[in-house]
């Protein structure tokens, strides 16, 4: 086989910032970021989140993703666990100056897709200088 | 000469104890292992987890970026096979890469059913990443209410 072949990618327990008073299980996405020169963009695997469980933020340089996934009521005998559910939650600094209002995200397939459109630095302005 | 004092000897220790003691520590260390992990973990992607209930198994999966399109799923026996591919996102010109952590290619797991199922009623439905197979028991396992009556 020509493809490389997937491979389970052991879950990263993420912490929130506080501390909860509900225990709830937070993951760190596992994620892609890359850069263009127009914007940088951050692609994160958060299978389960739906449009309304997206909590998107930028403040102070940093991003923080979160991703709340809908208790499953899955009945049933548990009779095989490989994986744990939980919900997703990650934050990084982000080095670049960006165009808050034009920060747009979606969310496929449990991927979610993040473009950071950097601001446009201002025009230098020549100065003319005369000879007095 | 030097003085032995038999006195200062310590008091006769069972040689076993040691080794006890360090098997104690031993079964201890791998038992907070196995809690930690809380089960088998999967070494063939994807990972699943399975549910019964008293006329169906139902097999769930997260397969982020996975298309229904490029997933095939096939019975044969008790045996459920999962093959599918996740596409590498085509990816522009004068992109540099700060994080890849996610991965690209093509799975396929193979995955024994404790019980009999009934090939003919499997429904499959993928949303938002993850993949959810409801398997219906074949009849012969699924417990059959016995009504009793009073005579």
């Amino acid at each position: 086989m020509s493809e490389q072949e997937l491979k389970v990618q052991e879950k990263k327990a993420a912490q929130p910032g506080d501390e909860t008073t509900k225990t709830e299980t937070y993951f760190a996405p596992h994620v892609d970021i890359y850069e263009t020169e127009r914007e940088v963009t951050v692609v994160a695997d958060m299978p389960g989140v739906t449009v309304d469980g997206v909590d998107l933020s930028l403040e102070d340089n940093i991003l923080t993703i979160q991703g709340h996934r809908a208790p499953h009521g899955q009945p049933g005998r548990l009779v095989l666990e490989e994986y744990e559910v939980g919900h997703y939650l990650r934050r990084f600094t982000v080095a670049e100056v960006i165009d808050q209002e034009k920060i747009a995200a979606t969310l496929a397939d449990g991927v979610l897709t993040v473009r950071l459109p950097k601001a446009v630095p201002a025009q230098p302005r020549k100065i003319e200088v005369k000879l007095g | 000469m030097p003085f032995v004092r038999f006195i200062d000897r310590p008091t006769f220790r069972n040689p076993w104890a040691e080794f006890e003691r360090i098997r104690q520590g031993l079964d201890e260390l791998s038992r907070s292992y196995a809690e930690k992990g809380k089960g088998p973990r999967a070494n063939v992607y994807p990972a699943l987890n399975m549910y019964e209930e008293a006329d169906r198994l139902i097999v769930t999966a997260e397969l982020p970026g996975v298309k229904a399109a490029d997933l095939d799923l096939s019975i044969e026996g008790e045996t459920l096979t999962l093959q599918g591919k996740r596409d590498r996102r085509q990816s522009e010109a004068g992109v540099s890469y700060h994080r890849r952590e996610i991965e690209s290619g093509s799975f396929s797991r193979a995955i024994a059913l404790p019980v009999k199922v009934d090939a003919e009623h499997v429904a499959a439905r993928l949303a938002d990443g993850i993949l959810i197979i409801t398997l219906m028991k074949a009849s012969a396992v699924t417990p059959r209410q016995i009504h009793v009556t009073a005579e």
